[in-house]
This record gives C-alpha cells, structure tokens and sequence, in this order.
C-alpha cells in the first residue's frame, strides 16, 4: 500500500483515497510540433526500476493534483511536490540522492 | 428550489444511530476564499486547514486551499449567499447553493468512532482525529467528508445521488451485534 502525504491539504492519503495520473514532467508538444517530438508526449514513457516520478490526485479528499517521487522496487516513496513546477524541486532530489546515490530519471540526476 | 423533505431515510437504530438530515442548508465557497472580508461578511474566523470552525447559526469548514463549505439553516442560505458575493464581487470566486444536492447523515452512540473506521481509510483512534477537524475522504466506493461534534456525535456529508448507498453502508457498519469496541 501506497502513502503518499498531500502537499495540499497535509492528509497522510493512502492510495485507495488517490487516483493515479501517469508519468510526470511531461512536456506537451502540439500542433506545429515535429512526429518525433509528438509521438513523444504522446506514447514515450519511462519504465524505470527505481527511482520513478508520477502524478497522483487526491480525488477523494481536496481534489488536487501532485507529484510524487518514489522508488518501484521497494514502493518507498522519497517526497511528494506541488504540480505548479516543472522539475523536482532541490529538496527531494537531494532526499533521493541520500537513499540513491547516483540515480538519474529521463534528464533529472 | 425544491420543496424539503422531512427525511430521505428512516432513523436507524443500531449500536450507533444513523439519521439523515434534510434541512440543512449548504453552500460552497470556491476561488480566493480567503479573501479579506469573507469573513466579516460571514461574521466569523476562517477555518485553518482541515479545520471547521463554529460561528453564528452556522459551521464553516475548510474543504480545500480554494475551498470552504458553509452549513447553515436551509432558510438563511439565500441571504448569505447575497451577502458573501457582495464580500467576494472583486475576488474570483464561486458561490453556490449545494443544499439540494448534498446529504447529511447525523451518527450517534458511544462508538461512532469505529463505524467510520470500518468504512473509511481514517486514522479514528482518540487523539488522532477529533472534534474540530474535518476530513474529506472516501467511505466504501464513494466520497464523503465528516467531522466530530463531540466524542459521541458525528456528522458525514456526501452527494446526495449517492446518498442511499452512504445510508445503507453506515446501516451495515452500525449494526447490532458488529461492535468492535477498539476504544471504548
């Protein structure tokens, strides 16, 4: 079982009271974007074993989406970060790098 | 608006009593809710996060960073709604009547505690949760909200098109025989 803490509302949520939403960081590449960047957005996805980045919404509680930092092989989970940012913010890199020295994710390290 | 109804369902009577409240008046509050004069207009504090707080004849609880709820009775609604927007006309906000399409269920008894707990993926243990805070979670398959008002009284408010399924599980939960007694 996943626990995943709210940046919103501060709620320990355990996964049945989220709903997941895939990869995080994902750049959006529309019209006027070239195929190979199109079929990026679009199907190209990590499947990483370890460290992970992910969206989650806290659907049955505030209602907001978040990111969530955290490892596929053990299920720990390093932090969870607001969605208004476009790349982990300093400290839950530098909490990954404690318990994963040297991990990198798509251009994250 | 429609007409209110005496009770969706009838009292039930098991080790904690489960009742539905038709009455109450509801309005949600959504946008920068924690806008200067809100709460003059409501002539109350704000509650802080996850909080619900008492004021004139009415609760205001804290639903999330851009959302309040206020419980009120269903006759004054209209009123505060007028006197809310007048608060909030330089804000963006939304202000709207959600009595007709909330429920709520009234819990009474020495062990309401664990008739959530059997439903809720909640910490209910005394001194975890308690009388002031207000929750929004998921009971069963559905999604709900609910505070304490004292150690024997609880209140949980969901859709009301689901208001039936809430009733019928909360019966479940609350039937004679079930006990627990985890914390009594």
């Amino acid at each position: 079982m996943l626990i995943f803490e709210c940046p919103y509302c501060g709620i320990q949520a355990d996964e049945t009271e989220l709903s997941p939403g895939g990869e995080a960081h994902l750049k959006r590449h529309g019209p006027g974007a070239s195929d190979e960047d199109f079929e990026g957005y679009l199907f190209m996805r990590e499947n990483p074993k370890g460290v992970h980045f992910e969206r989650w919404r806290h659907s049955n509680g505030c209602g907001k989406w978040f990111h969530a930092a955290r490892c596929t092989i053990t299920l720990e989970v390093f932090g969870t970060y607001k969605a208004q940012t476009l790349e982990p913010p300093k400290k839950i890199k530098d909490q990954i790098a404690v318990k994963r020295p040297g991990w990198s994710w798509r251009t994250f390290s | 608006m429609s007409e209110p109804q005496t009770s969706l369902f009838p009292q039930f009577n098991g080790y904690v009593t489960v009742s539905c409240e038709s009455d109450m008046g509801m309005i949600i509050m959504r946008g920068s809710v924690t806008a200067k004069g809100l709460g003059a207009a409501l002539g109350t504090s704000l509650p802080k996060e996850r909080k619900i707080v008492e004021g004139k004849e009415m609760q205001i609880a804290w639903m999330s960073p851009d959302e309040l709820m206020v419980l009120c009775r269903k006759e004054h609604v209209a009123d505060l709604i007028t006197e809310v927007e007048g608060s909030l006309s330089t804000q963006h906000a939304l202000v709207a009547d959600v009595s007709d399409a909330r429920a709520i269920f009234k819990l009474k008894g020495a062990n309401v505690r664990e008739v959530v707990a059997k439903l809720a993926p909640v910490d209910m243990a005394p001194g975890q949760f308690g009388s002031g805070e207000m929750r929004r979670t998921r009971f069963g398959q559905i999604a709900g909200a609910f505070w304490m008002t004292g150690e024997d009284e609880l209140n949980i408010v969901c859709f009301r098109s689901v208001a039936e399924y809430m009733y019928k599980q909360l019966c479940v939960s609350a039937t004679q025989g079930s006990e627990l007694d985890l914390w009594t």
